[in-house]
């Protein structure tokens, strides 16, 4: 492990720490625009020019507003949860490769944090630590709202955490590899899964509204029936804290979705471009490529949070255990069954 | 019981079918619509910078207005004051001197003149009450401000420009 | 480097299944146990088995663990409602846990220690190679189990599935 190694890694995860907080940052902003233009308004327009500048404002007014810890809370604790919700938050995104290597000079640069060989299950696993700020947070704030958006969200992940895991399996049938550097490299071109694997994609997609509790899965927070669910209590940065994991975890299963069904930093055309501009430039294409389309899967968040109504509680169930499961598992099957035909012919 | 006007109609509610179960056909479609919206133009009036229009009868900020020479038409009488339901109007009188028969019409006038904003429900009783026809709510929408006592509207921010000589 | 964060996180794991056990309150017993579950996901990685120590942590951390807490917050459990324990039922407790700690020791004797972080295979860990093994030598048993699994998931079904033979 030399130091060239080690500065070159820190660099790597210090942009894409940024990176991601920044994404998550203007999403905010974006949120709020695209929920504007979907119903005909305008959206904030006055910080700076199209109200650019709103989420420094926002960020602005969440350190400078009173923090406030309820009396009869769990002190200790209800700092932790807004940290936890955070910090599983951030830690997916160290699998995910962001783009081809690069070469500059002769050196070769990953833009991948870490290719460990269960890099899916990783993935998985810290999806499925997500719940903990959130069930902490709920539990510590010592509040019946808080508490019952705690249970919610804990039944809610762990129910569609299976329907989750049972479409990626599938995906892994094809795929034969945990490791998402394999995976995506396999998709070169245009052969991405979700031509393979349309309904495993769909099965995922949804699952992955539910884990970021993002509308029409938005049970935990909701605010009709229980004024702000986990974070009632909550306020200032840690406030903050919690919102900004939501918009984190909205953008890596936005990546993880484009790295393992569309293809991550593949497209059409690709070899052409790698053979013009050479391996300096074309990965970097590749890169933006991929942005792309996370952008366009944060946009389909978005677009789908201000389309559908929330859930309830038992259609929430329903479709989970009586909708989706038994789809995994029949899209298991199938895939299962196709690939053993294409392997005996 | 049989419906009188014959236009009951009894709504069934079938089980849904598979393809309303699915959900997808019914979201797509929202989706669509919702995205129809992107190219749509928006309704906003961007506010202080851009004004909407307001109807000719449109009762705002009241201004008290001058005769044609310039002198306040206002004399003090109180009608108004009487007749606002909001109790949101008071005045002092005062006795015109010889030398301010330029500045005001009757011989009585106003000396302070305050009207309340967060009282005032813009009714216009007010308007209809004044003899002298020394009140008219044309004016625009009142401002927001960050004091309370900054929405008491007095003789100098109510009366009307002076005329251009 | 390697003995050494061996050593940390084993003061650690000891440190926490401790506090499990000393913890008041039954929430905090059960992060804890969450956090011990944690160290001990460092040792599988410590002892280069990627797919037990991600297995460990979703399955144990990221589900049974959450399923203890759901239940927990649910019962809300806390001095007031703890009922208060005769002293036959600790003696009780004191002899079975001394009985327990006798067995585990004894039985500890008789197993020869051999250096924890000399790995025969250090690639038996991995996936591919776990699989090869689950699915070759120890298919029957794996096959098994989970046929275990299964019958208590139809059981869970059947439990949960409403009587429909009163309202007929």
């Amino acid at each position: 492990m030399d130091a060239a190694f080690v500065i070159e890694k820190f660099i790597l995860v210090a942009v894409i720490f940024g990176v991601s907080l920044l994404i998550a940052m203007y999403s905010t902003y974006a949120e709020r625009k695209v929920a504007a233009f979907l119903q005909d308004r305008l959206g904030p327009d006055r910080a700076g020019p199209f109200g650019i500048l709103q989420p420094l404002a926002d960020g602005v007014k969440m350190f400078m507003k009173e923090e406030i810890v309820p009396a009869t809370s769990n002190r200790w604790l209800f700092m932790v949860g807004p940290g936890l919700a955070m910090l599983t938050a951030c830690i997916a995104s160290a699998v995910i490769p962001w783009g081809s290597p690069i070469a500059i000079g002769d050196r070769v640069i990953s833009l991948q944090v870490t290719d460990i060989n269960v890099g899916v299950l990783y993935i998985f696993g810290v999806v499925s630590l997500g719940v903990y700020g959130v069930m902490i947070g709920g539990w510590a704030s010592n509040n019946k709202y808080s508490l019952l958006s705690a249970i919610r969200a804990a039944s809610q992940n762990i129910s569609y955490e299976i329907a989750m895991g049972l479409s990626i399996i599938a995906l892994l049938l094809l795929t034969n590899t945990l490791s998402l550097k394999e995976i995506v490299a396999q998709q070169h071109g245009w052969h991405w899964n979700v031509l393979y694997q349309p309904v495993g994609f769909l099965i995922f997609m949804v699952c992955a509204f539910a884990e970021t509790n993002r509308a029409p899965f938005d049970l935990p927070e909701c605010e009709t029936e229980l004024i702000g669910g986990y974070h009632t209590e909550y306020s200032s940065m840690k406030l903050g804290f919690y919102l900004f994991a939501e918009y984190i975890n909205m953008f890596i299963s936005s990546a993880v979705m484009a790295t393992l069904y569309w293809g991550g930093y593949n497209y059409p055309g690709m070899d052409y471009v790698a053979a013009t501009l050479g391996t300096t430039w074309a990965p970097l294409i590749g890169t933006a490529v991929f942005f792309l389309k996370i952008f366009a899967f944060i946009f389909f968040f978005m677009w789908v949070r201000w389309t559908i109504p929330r859930f309830r509680y038992d259609q929430l169930m329903n479709l989970g255990w009586k909708g989706l499961i038994p789809l995994a598992i029949a899209n298991i099957i199938v895939t299962g069954v196709v690939i053993a035909i294409v392997e005996k012919f | 019981m049989d419906s009188l006007s014959n236009k009951k109609k009894v709504l069934e509610q079938k089980p849904l079918t598979l393809g309303e179960r699915l959900y997808l056909p019914a979201i797509t479609k929202g989706l669509s619509i919702t995205f129809s919206h992107l190219f749509k133009k928006a309704a906003t009036v961007r506010y202080p910078e851009v004004e909407r229009e307001f109807s000719t009868n449109y009762r705002g900020l009241h201004s008290l207005k001058r005769d044609e020479e310039g002198r306040e038409r206002c004399t003090a009488c109180g009608l108004c004051a009487l007749s606002c339901p909001a109790e949101a109007i008071t005045m002092i009188a005062a006795e015109r001197k010889a030398d301010e028969k330029h500045l005001y019409r009757e011989e009585k006038y106003a000396a302070t003149y305050e009207i309340n904003m967060l009282r005032c429900i813009f009714c216009g009783l007010c308007e209809e009450a004044c003899p002298k026809e020394a009140i008219y709510l044309d004016g625009p929408i009142v401002p927001a401000d960050y004091l309370r006592k900054d929405f008491i509207y007095g003789k100098e921010k109510l009366v009307e420009k002076p005329l251009e000589k | 480097m390697s003995t050494q964060v061996f050593y940390l996180v084993a003061t650690l794991s000891i440190l926490f299944s401790l506090m499990v056990i000393f913890a008041k309150n039954p929430i905090h017993s059960v992060l804890y146990l969450i956090l011990t579950f944690f160290t001990f996901t460092v040792h599988y990685v410590l002892l280069n088995a990627q797919f037990l120590a991600v297995v460990n942590f979703i399955v144990y951390m990221g589900a049974i663990m959450v399923l203890f807490l759901f239940v927990l917050m649910l019962l809300n459990l806390n001095k007031e409602t703890e009922p208060a324990k005769s002293p036959v039922v600790k003696i009780a407790a004191a002899i079975a846990g001394g009985c327990l700690i006798v067995t585990l020791i004894g039985s500890l004797k008789a197993v020869s220690i051999n250096s924890p972080l000399s790995l025969q295979d250090p690639g038996l860990g991995l996936v591919e190679n776990l699989g090869k093994e689950l699915f070759g030598p120890f298919l029957l048993p794996f096959e098994l189990s989970s046929l275990l699994l299964l019958a208590a998931m139809v059981g869970a079904v059947v439990l949960a599935k409403k009587d429909h033979t009163e309202e007929a």
